[in-house]
């Protein structure tokens, strides 16, 4: 069982927007929904631009599904599977985010 | 071993050269070698358009030939040299310089010349016609000697004619014979209001006068002394009293012409010569002359596929006109003079808004056989459709000329029309075509344009074309959704509606109140733009910043890297050697790549994220301001150096680019928008290919609108000539708001000019006559943008908190190890996925 790492306080992230955290080496892209008290993680790393750029994209939904459009060439990834819209053979990381006493925390697979 | 036949063209006017175009896309270009006479020193161009050569229109921009054109298809021209005579016998004709041409076929296109009534002193100097670009520098040359300037002749040319008179700043004159302007087409109430609209324009109108005499004048160069013992003086005079068909080479050669002139064809536009054919004005056609370049291109069309052995035939035409005499809408249509037995006429007049209307039908009033419209033609295509296809009309014909009341659609449904109905006379697109191409997957009126060319020409069918997509679309079964996205059930146009009246602020009461879900990059950045054009917030408040793509939320523009470029606005091109010094040392300290923008400023590439504020920090202190290259706003007003040191500028195009980029910077508009001003016609700056082009005159400045450049080029529309700086700044506050209010999301001006019904005449009446009653209004909300412009850089460069997102990890001051330059010409640029991997191997091994 993975154990929550502690990442930021709440008031670094942006509300319906992203930051990027460094968590154990890896680029995280953190997003902030406060209309669904949610926060959502996901890898930096667009796997269609090869850029690490996934956090400057904007968020919303799509039929639903929390989603993040990519900056670059706007494809779309589910915020909670990080399976990509267009192609679902495509995915990047999704890691279990949580925002407890004001601090940001996400697990990593070991 | 040539096995081609030859084929001699002589002429190349609008009609010669339709038919070049019509031949060379059929099989007959391979069977013949072609080759074409052109008396005039420029090949064909458009005499429909010719007063527009005094309105800051170039020979070039009237130019029907696209470059290349004769090249291409190896087609022989001889420019400048007149076909002198035809050898029926040998089969050869020889010009005026003496080369000689020996023809399979020969197809006379020779045109028509202006007549001159023969009066005492018509060959004084200053006495000129109206029919070439030469005849336009005579007259040109010679209104710079004149304050008077007189037109015999009040038919359709003629007042064409007096429009570049006025257009040349002179006291206009038009004298006609008959007892009523535009005689041929239009009865005597029609005449008579265009008469009063044409008179409150300055246009003094003298009817019933027949010129005797031209002699000297006391105040004037002439005197011209009128049968009724009228006088009038003039400084110049100009000859628009009809054509006559130029048809001497023929009539010298043997071939039959008619009584008063026309060389005599049959329906195959074949001459009494089976091997020589005659179109346009200069052919006879069953007693009859077509003065209209419509039924010249018919002609042409013709004779393209009886060349190739396709059946086609010339049975007459359709002299239905619609045009815009200075300004004023007139339309004619079949028996405008009731001359049909047994016809009855319908005739409504409004004296306060200055319109005639007449309808002309058959005895039992089932089948519309013409009419009159003047002051608004707006019914022209209806009517015209109703009497080429025989419509049965409806019971009270009248309704089509009434003002049309709330409850009731008097208008002819497309779907009224047979297939077979034309569409679009310009380019003789039927309505079957046209359905065809909508079947075909073209669901927009740029598509269809595009597809078909129909309402491309002059424009006037583009309302009929658009109802006829409607209809088509709609029987389709295509749900032509217009939502902007699944989270509104609106148009961008609702949505900024809806945020006007209702005074929204934010994205997020817009949705709560009329949308669904969260949103998404689709809506989010269309009501970030239609928020910032209306309020004009700082685009990073914190209700506004989830709303912004990267571009805006970092202000500079991510490259393929991730790193971003920044511009700094360089306003018109101009800058001191300090600015581009502070430039260069900002470029050097950050190692950033530099390259010259289209846009007449600098581009430094290769900024990270973290570095964005430093970079800034040192370009604000330099006295740079936001150049807005990231936003979907104004970017740059490109210019040339003008009058300040162009040996031929006419005024300072630097000066007003400066200030028009000041006006206008930081507006936020549906997509981007790119000013220029050329200092002369010669129009160095390119501005007929922007949103917004000014150019100069002599007389003041020349506005062009919906210009691009790009992926899909459109020369932009002249839309107001001769304008002082302040009417020309009030024309662009309207235009620009209007299309900041009216466009769909990330749609150019191009485009939206292309798709709104209407076109450019409704634009003039919106922006020109202020026909919505918005001017005042559109001008306000711009002014309001001018109040709160901030340069974005410096209020961010403020804000601690707002500094907190320039960094690329939030927890860490490293930077991203994935950007990686390499070296190439002396700059940086990105490594590619190779190089990448080779240092990531280097920096493991170290």
């Amino acid at each position: 069982m993975s154990t929550w790492i502690d990442v930021c306080h709440i008031d670094d992230l942006q509300p319906d927007s992203g930051v990027c955290a460094l968590v154990q080496g890896r680029q995280v892209a953190i997003f902030y929904l406060p209309r669904l008290h949610a926060v959502y993680a996901i890898g930096n790393y667009d796997p269609f631009s090869e850029a690490n750029v996934l956090s400057r994209g904007m968020v919303g939904d799509l039929a639903g599904q929390p989603m993040l459009a990519s900056p670059m060439y706007k494809q779309h990834f589910n915020l909670q599977t990080g399976i990509c819209f267009e192609d679902a053979n495509v995915s990047v990381p999704a890691y279990p985010a949580r925002i407890e006493n004001d601090r940001v925390a996400i697990q990593m697979p070991e | 071993m040539n096995t081609k036949q030859t084929l001699v063209v002589i002429g190349n006017g609008m009609v010669g050269q339709h038919f070049l175009a019509k031949l060379v896309e059929t099989a007959a270009k391979d069977q013949f070698h072609i080759v074409t006479f052109c008396e005039e020193p420029r090949a064909a161009y458009d005499r429909v358009h010719l007063s527009e050569y005094f309105t800051g229109k170039t020979a070039e921009d009237l130019s029907l030939v696209e470059s290349g054109f004769f090249e291409q298809h190896g087609i022989e021209i001889h420019l400048g040299d007149r076909a002198a005579s035809i050898d029926r016998q040998q089969k050869q004709v020889t010009s005026a310089k003496g080369v000689v041409i020996g023809y399979d076929k020969l197809v006379l296109a020779t045109g028509s010349y202006p007549f001159v009534p023969p009066v005492p002193g018509h060959d004084r100097a200053q006495c000129l016609v109206y029919r070439t670009i030469e005849d336009l520098e005579a007259i040109k040359a010679a209104a710079e000697k004149s304050k008077i300037g007189t037109v015999v002749g009040g038919g359709l040319l003629g007042l064409e004619a007096a429009k570049a008179l006025t257009d040349l700043g002179l006291e206009t004159h038009v004298v006609e014979f008959a007892p009523r302007l535009m005689a041929v087409q239009l009865d005597d109430g029609g005449g008579a209001m265009l008469r009063q609209k044409i008179q409150a324009l300055g246009v003094k109108v003298h009817l019933n006068k027949n010129t005797s005499l031209i002699d000297d004048g006391a105040h004037c160069l002439h005197k011209m002394n009128f049968a009724d013992g009228e006088v009038l003086e003039t400084d110049l005079i100009l000859f628009s009293a009809g054509i006559r068909p130029r048809d001497d080479i023929a009539r010298a050669s043997g071939l039959e012409v008619g009584p008063r002139g026309g060389i005599v064809i049959d329906n195959q536009c074949k001459t009494s010569d089976p091997d020589i054919y005659a179109i346009g004005e200069c052919a006879l056609w069953n007693g009859q002359i077509f003065g209209l370049v419509a039924p010249g291109y018919s002609m042409a069309r013709t004779v393209a596929a009886d060349l190739t052995g396709t059946e086609a035939s010339f049975t007459g035409a359709d002299m239905s006109t619609k045009l815009k005499l200075m300004g004023v809408d007139v339309a004619s249509i079949g028996d405008a003079h009731a001359r049909t037995q047994g016809a009855l006429v319908y005739t409504y007049q409004n004296g306060s808004s200055e319109i005639y209307k007449r309808l002309v039908v058959s005895q039992n009033k089932k089948q519309l056989l013409g009419a009159v419209l003047v002051g608004d033609a707006s019914g022209y295509g209806t009517l015209l459709q109703y009497c080429l296809n025989g419509i049965e009309l409806p019971e009270n014909p009248d309704s089509l000329i009434l003002p049309q009341r709330h409850d009731e659609s008097v208008g002819l449904g497309p779907d009224a029309l047979p297939a077979s109905a034309q569409i679009c006379s310009c380019h003789d697109v039927s309505k079957g075509q046209v359905c065809g191409a909508i079947e075909a997957g073209c669901t927009t009126m740029g598509q269809l344009k595009a597809e078909t060319k129909a309402a491309t020409g002059c424009g006037g069918c583009a309302a009929l074309l658009k109802s006829v997509l409607d209809c088509e679309l709609i029987k389709l079964g295509v749900e032509v959704s217009t939502d902007i996205c699944e989270h509104f059930p609106h148009t961008r146009q609702d949505l900024y509606n809806l945020i006007m009246v209702e005074q929204i602020k934010t994205f997020d009461e817009l949705l709560d109140k009329h949308g669904r879900g969260l949103g998404c990059e689709v809506c989010k950045q269309a009501v970030g733009s239609i928020l910032a054009s209306y309020w004009n917030d700082y685009i990073l408040e914190k209700p506004h910043i989830g709303l912004q793509d990267t571009n805006d939320t970092y202000l500079a523009n991510m490259q393929k890297d991730g790193t971003y470029s920044v511009v700094p606005r360089v306003t018109g091109g101009e800058i001191t050697p300090d600015g581009l010094i502070a430039l260069g040392q900002v470029a050097k300290k950050y190692g950033l790549y530099t390259k010259i923008t289209g846009g007449q400023r600098v581009d430094l590439f290769g900024a990270r994220v973290e570095q964005l504020p430093l970079i800034w920090q040192e370009l604000i202190e330099a006295g740079f301001e936001s150049g807005h290259a990231y936003g979907k706003s104004l970017r740059t007003v490109k210019s040339c150096v003008g009058s300040t040191w162009c040996r031929f500028g006419v005024d300072d195009s630097v000066g007003l680019a400066i200030e028009l980029e000041n006006r206008y910077k930081g507006l936020r508009a549906p997509h981007k928008i790119k000013f220029a001003v050329s200092g002369c016609t010669r129009e160095c700056a390119e501005a007929q290919g922007k949103d917004i082009g000014v150019i100069a005159t002599e007389n003041g400045w020349n506005l062009y609108v919906c210009g691009n450049g790009g992926m899909k080029p459109r020369h932009a529309d002249l839309f107001a000539t001769n304008l002082d700086k302040a009417t020309l700044i009030k024309y662009i506050d309207r235009v620009l708001i209007f299309y900041v209010r009216t466009a769909a999301r990330l749609q150019r001006t191009s485009v939206w000019m292309e798709n709104m019904e209407g076109g450019l005449d409704y634009l003039k009446a919106v922006i020109l006559e202020d026909r919505l009653g918005l001017a005042a209004e559109l001008e306000q909300q711009m002014q309001h943008v001018i109040d709160t412009y901030q340069c974005e850089w410096k209020t961010t460069l403020q804000d601690a908190q707002k500094l907190k997102r320039f960094r690329h990890f939030v927890n860490s001051d490293q930077a991203d190890d994935n950007v990686v330059f390499v070296e190439e010409r002396g700059q940086i640029r990105p490594a590619n996925a190779e190089e990448r991997k080779h240092f990531k191997l280097i920096e493991e091994a170290a």
